[in-house]
């Protein structure tokens, strides 16, 4: 139980320093994705967010930066098994679930669902 | 006696308790609020996260990344249905960054768009407008990961 405590609190602190930067910035959604996986990516290779995911598990996993923990991880693992070509098919491997899921899901839905007229706020 | 006194002022005295008892009720602020919303909304989304993953190496006896794997994949499936069905999109309008920075910010940026250019056809519309926002997020993460694997090839830190 303490574990999801941990979960909730890091995953949604991420989410706050996201919204925080939205609000203080005006930077777009698109901008924030980049910086986080960016971020991710950087922190992962500096070893600072290898024990944010022992701690937090998917508070850590599931935003964004941990896509970008995930594609440094692999990488480095990649580098590890099979020399300087791992470094290209590390990243992608490790997070290939994430992206073909929504490649996929994203052109299933486009076939079987009409867009919505959007409501401008 | 109160009640008395509060007769006697003027039109601009009334307006201007009243823009006072505004301020007291209204959020403090727009940032206070957005970060409450986003942060429950976020905090939520990866227990759920973390609640597959368990499931997943409880029942299927999955690895620890393989788990992960399997709360990501179900997490941009659910996002996706919601997109379809214009559930995530309200979802979204009330929790803005908590609904962005967890993987279902970018799952919705690749189905939502690949929905909505349907009509400019299945090749340049759904095919192509897809990656508008995942493209940049896809070139920026996969880029740095793989000077990170160079990097790690030559200093072995």
């Amino acid at each position: 139980m303490l574990m999801y405590l941990k979960v909730f609190l890091i995953g949604g602190l991420l989410c706050v320093i996201g919204e925080a930067i939205i609000l203080k910035t005006k930077l777009t959604a698109a901008r924030i994705l980049v910086v986080y996986i960016t971020a991710g990516v950087i922190l992962s290779a500096l070893g600072l967010y290898g024990p944010l995911v022992r701690f937090a598990g998917a508070g850590a996993t599931v935003p964004l930066t941990g896509f970008g923990h995930a594609l440094a991880q692999g990488a480095i693992a990649g580098v590890q098994e099979m020399g300087l070509l791992g470094a290209f098919t590390g990243g992608l491997t490790a997070t290939a679930g994430g992206i073909a899921a929504a490649i996929f899901f994203g052109f299933l839905i486009a076939i079987f669902f009409k867009p919505k007229p959007k409501d401008y706020q | 006696m109160d009640q008395n006194r509060n007769n006697t002022l003027s039109h601009k005295e009334i307006m201007q308790r009243y823009a006072e008892l505004v301020k007291k009720f209204t959020p403090k602020s727009k940032l206070a609020q957005g970060c409450l919303r986003s942060f429950w909304v976020g905090g939520s989304i990866c227990v759920l996260g973390q609640a597959i993953a368990d499931i997943g190496a409880a029942w299927l006896k999955l690895t620890s990344t393989a788990a992960s794997s399997l709360a990501s994949v179900s997490l941009v499936f659910l996002t996706a249905l919601l997109t379809g069905i214009g559930v995530f999109d309200r979802i979204a309008r009330y929790a803005g960054a908590g609904t962005v920075v967890p993987i279902t910010g970018f799952a919705n940026a690749m189905v939502s768009p690949a929905m909505e250019f349907k009509p400019e056809g299945w090749v340049l519309g759904t095919g192509a407008k897809m990656f508008t926002i995942a493209g940049p997020v896809l070139v920026y993460g996969i880029s740095a990961s793989v000077m990170v694997g160079i990097l790690y090839h030559f200093i072995r830190w």
